[in-house]
């Protein structure tokens, strides 16, 4: 038990810098912040795992001790336990008057008798009774101790649970414009990550189109509910299906879990190059800064203009309800959009986009711009089908916007069993907590009976104690005077 | 004014009120303690240690008995508080750091309150509990209060009433269980050391009742909010699960929670386990309190994490 508690300790220990400092799995762009303001530390905590606690090998061996140490407890006191499940409950004390808790029940019946009822009201009692040298032996709560193995095998059970959902789980982030879909292949997912032991083949096929998405506010402008209507397949051209889900509420097919977990808003643009060619409904999800105002901020990269053309980066930021505050600036004041436009900045140039190196599809590549591949050509802030010219006679018209949801796809096969491992051990805590081992002995003397009682640490509830020799004076008064009135039976 | 205004306009009073009240409760268990020194002083003590004539401990107790009243009155309000402030936004009454704070003094209190009335012994531990109580609901009043309003689309679920009820439960009795369990160290090094210390330890430690009966108060109050708050734990992750797409991601707060788990787990097993019994089991019950705080408090205002809507803004 001594192992144990340092062992618990030091879990304690390790899971404390996995919620000080930043990490991976949580936030990416946390992580690299950290490592850009602590540029000498952060190597050093990298290589002791310290950015991803929860998977390091450290937290890892500190867990697997304490089980090694639990399973090393476990196995003898289950095998103790189903001895003493076995063995009969041990002999009456001689003397009952020095047990922590003691009565004295008189009666007209006979030993034996008397003993009987007793006897019995133990057994009604649910007591485990035994007759030994002309004295009660009886026992309860057995259930403590096999509350407390329970508990402890639930828990391994839970990290078993838990390993076989590591192992076969995935998930897979998209963001997903009203009128869009996807279909549940990693190649699909902007993000995705999935256990060692799964493949895309063994991915369920689902297929999901997001028909309108809704966001709803309170009068104070706390958001009351985002629901997604959407249209999914459980099969390529297999039949389809329509539903709504939201937050708190998502759809759950083949053990998969479908999620909304965030959203915003897209600005549509059209393009009019100076050839007269028109390109329409160009759009790209922009990332709120602001959940409040629903500020967002993003690019549009234009990489396909046509040949010998610069290519065109539209970043900035989109505002649901713009307010000039002043200078040409704009500012969001209402998470709705009441009175939209975007401030847009205008790059022409090349994106780069097929060197290799992957860009993050949210900004642009600040050094692109410092080396001079990408030229500003252009900036405005822009209301419905308002325009902004670029020199070179290319036209941008802001032309609407549409939402996105952000949609996260999971499927972790352990799931079930972390739950039903989760309330066996909530059920064994309750009765190794709440149940007491405790012994109550009944011994006939002259014309009395002696009750004597004990509990595992301590005395007997005294209520409970009290309860059970009044019921024994009871029984023993009913049937002495039943005796009285029909001896002949006796 | 609407009848929303209204009640939560109501329930800010009511809140005042119950600091007042508590104030009250606190001077009372206070009073009670300083009579029954005064009374030990003046009791006729014969040779053997036995008190032979005490005149000054029933009028000390009864001054007890009305903090235990005056208490349960500030209690009730407490309640009031939180009745008020649900019926005004129509929703569970623990949907920001006021409530949540506010709903564990309730459950704190009434933790105390159920071993003084079935303990009398225990009532002397009456001002440590109350005082804190009181100076917490004072800052919680200065620092967290947030308006009565709706909550966010991300905490309507019934799972909400389930998790943040069952959580605030096991806190409240993790704190009346923190503060026995430093009463309880005080209370050994004034038994150890006898009349060689001097000064607070000494002066508190008498006023307290024996050790063993402490620590068993707070055993008690562990054993009755460990399964509360391990359900509250299961209950967070089914509703994460539905809320944010996986039942255990370790934000900062599911962190901070499984360490308190842990830490209370570790005084249950120190507690039925020799050489920690005791001192040792009732620091660690101590530290555990100081988990508690920290998610509390830390999590919710300093990091940002999935739960950061419990906040104050």
């Amino acid at each position: 038990m001594r192992t144990a508690l340092m062992l618990l300790f030091l879990l304690a220990l390790a899971a404390v810098p996995g919620s000080l400092l930043p990490q991976r799995p949580l936030s990416q762009t946390a992580v690299a912040r950290y490592f850009a303001e602590n540029p000498e530390l952060a190597p050093f905590l990298d290589r002791l795992g310290l950015f991803d606690v929860f998977a390091s090998p450290w937290f890892a061996a500190v867990y697997l001790l304490l089980f090694a140490s639990l399973i090393g407890c476990l196995v003898p006191r289950t095998w103790g336990h189903i001895q003493s499940m076995r063995t009969e409950p041990p002999r009456a004390p001689s003397r009952l008057s020095r047990l922590p808790r003691h009565a004295t029940v008189r009666t007209e019946l006979g030993a034996d008798e008397a003993l009987d009822v007793a006897e019995e009201e133990l057994r009604v009692a649910r007591y485990r009774v035994v007759r030994k040298d002309g004295a009660l032996s009886a026992e309860r709560g057995l259930l403590k101790e096999t509350g407390n193995i329970v508990f402890h095998l639930a828990l391994l059970a839970l990290l078993i649970s838990l390993a076989i959902g590591k192992l076969w789980g995935y998930e897979g982030s998209v963001l997903v414009q009203e009128g869009q879909g996807f279909c549940n292949t990693f190649q699909q997912y902007d993000t995705y990550s999935a256990g060692p032991l799964i493949d895309g083949a063994d991915l369920i096929p689902l297929c999901v189109d997001l028909d309108d998405f809704r966001a709803r506010y309170e009068p104070n402008l706390t958001p009351s509910s985002f629901t997604g209507d959407i249209t999914y397949s459980r099969a390529v051209g297999g039949p389809e299906q329509q539903t709504t889900i939201g937050i708190n509420s998502p759809l759950r097919v083949d053990g998969a879990r479908l999620y909304v977990t965030g959203r915003g808003f897209a600005p549509i643009f059209s393009v009019t190059l100076p050839d007269g060619t028109e390109l329409t409904d160009l759009s790209a999800p922009f990332l709120p800064t602001d959940p409040s105002t629903m500020l967002s901020e993003g690019v549009l990269k234009l990489p396909d203009l046509g040949a010998g053309r610069d290519q065109l980066a539209v970043q900035g930021v989109f505002l649901p309800t713009a307010q000039d505050v002043g200078g040409g600036l704009l500012t969001s004041v209402d998470p709705r959009p009441l009175d939209p436009a975007v401030a847009i900045v205008v790059y022409a140039g090349s994106l780069g986009l097929d060197s290799g190196i992957p860009q993050n599809v949210f900004t642009l590549d600040q050094d692109r711009i410092e080396r001079g591949q990408l030229e500003r050509v252009g900036s405005g802030n822009l209301r419905p089908d308002e325009s902004l010219e670029l020199p070179d006679g290319t036209s941008i018209t802001f032309t609407g916007f549409r939402e996105f949801a952000a949609m996260q796809l999971h499927r972790d096969p352990g799931q079930g069993a972390v739950l039903i491992s989760s309330l066996a051990m909530l059920g064994g805590l309750l009765a190794t907590l709440l149940v007491r081992r405790r012994r109550m002995f009944v011994r006939p003397g002259d014309k009395v009976l002696e009750i004597g009682g004990l509990a595992q640490g301590g005395s007997v509830d005294p209520a409970e104690f009290e309860q059970i020799v009044v019921r024994i004076r009871t029984a023993v008064a009913d049937a002495a005077g039943r005796q009285k009135e029909n001896p002949a039976h006796v | 004014m609407s009848d929303a205004a209204s009640l939560a306009g109501l329930s800010d009073t009511l809140f005042t009120l119950t600091i007042l009240v508590y104030s009250v409760a606190t001077l009372a268990f206070a009073a009670e303690l300083a009579f029954s020194h005064r009374a030990s002083a003046k009791a006729l003590v014969a040779p053997d240690g036995s008190v032979v004539s005490d005149q000054g401990a029933s009028s000390s107790s009864r001054i007890g008995q009305v903090a235990i009243a005056v208490a349960l009155l500030g209690t009730a309000l407490l309640g009031a508080v939180l009745l008020l402030r649900g019926l005004a936004a129509e929703r569970i009454p623990l949907g920001n750091m006021f409530e949540l704070a506010t709903a564990v003094a309730f459950v704190g209190v009434v933790g105390f309150l159920f071993l003084a009335l079935r303990t009398p012994r225990l009532r002397t531990v009456g001002l440590f509990v109350m005082l804190p109580v009181t100076l917490g609901l004072v800052l919680v009043g200065l620092f967290l209060y947030t308006e009565s309003g709706p909550l966010v689309a991300a905490l309507r679920s019934r799972w909400l009433v389930v998790h943040v009820t069952t959580v605030s439960i096991g806190f409240g009795a993790f704190l009346t269980s923190g503060i026995i369990s430093v009463l309880f160290l005080v209370r050994s090094r004034f038994e150890e050391a006898g009349s060689a210390v001097r000064g607070m330890t000494s002066r508190i430690g008498q006023w307290l009742p024996n050790s063993e009966t402490l620590d068993r108060a707070a055993h008690r109050m562990v054993v009755f909010g460990f399964p509360i708050f391990t359900f509250a734990v299961i209950a967070g992750a089914v509703w994460a699960e539905s809320a944010w797409g996986r039942f255990w991601g370790w934000d900062p707060k599911e962190t901070w929670a499984f360490i308190a788990w842990i830490v209370y787990a570790a005084y249950l097993h120190a507690r039925a386990t020799a050489g920690w019994r005791g001192g040792a089991a009732a620091w660690i019950n101590v530290a555990g309190l100081v988990v508690m705080f920290f998610n509390l408090l830390y999590v919710n205002l300093v990091t940002s994490g999935l739960h950061s809507y419990a906040g104050i803004s």
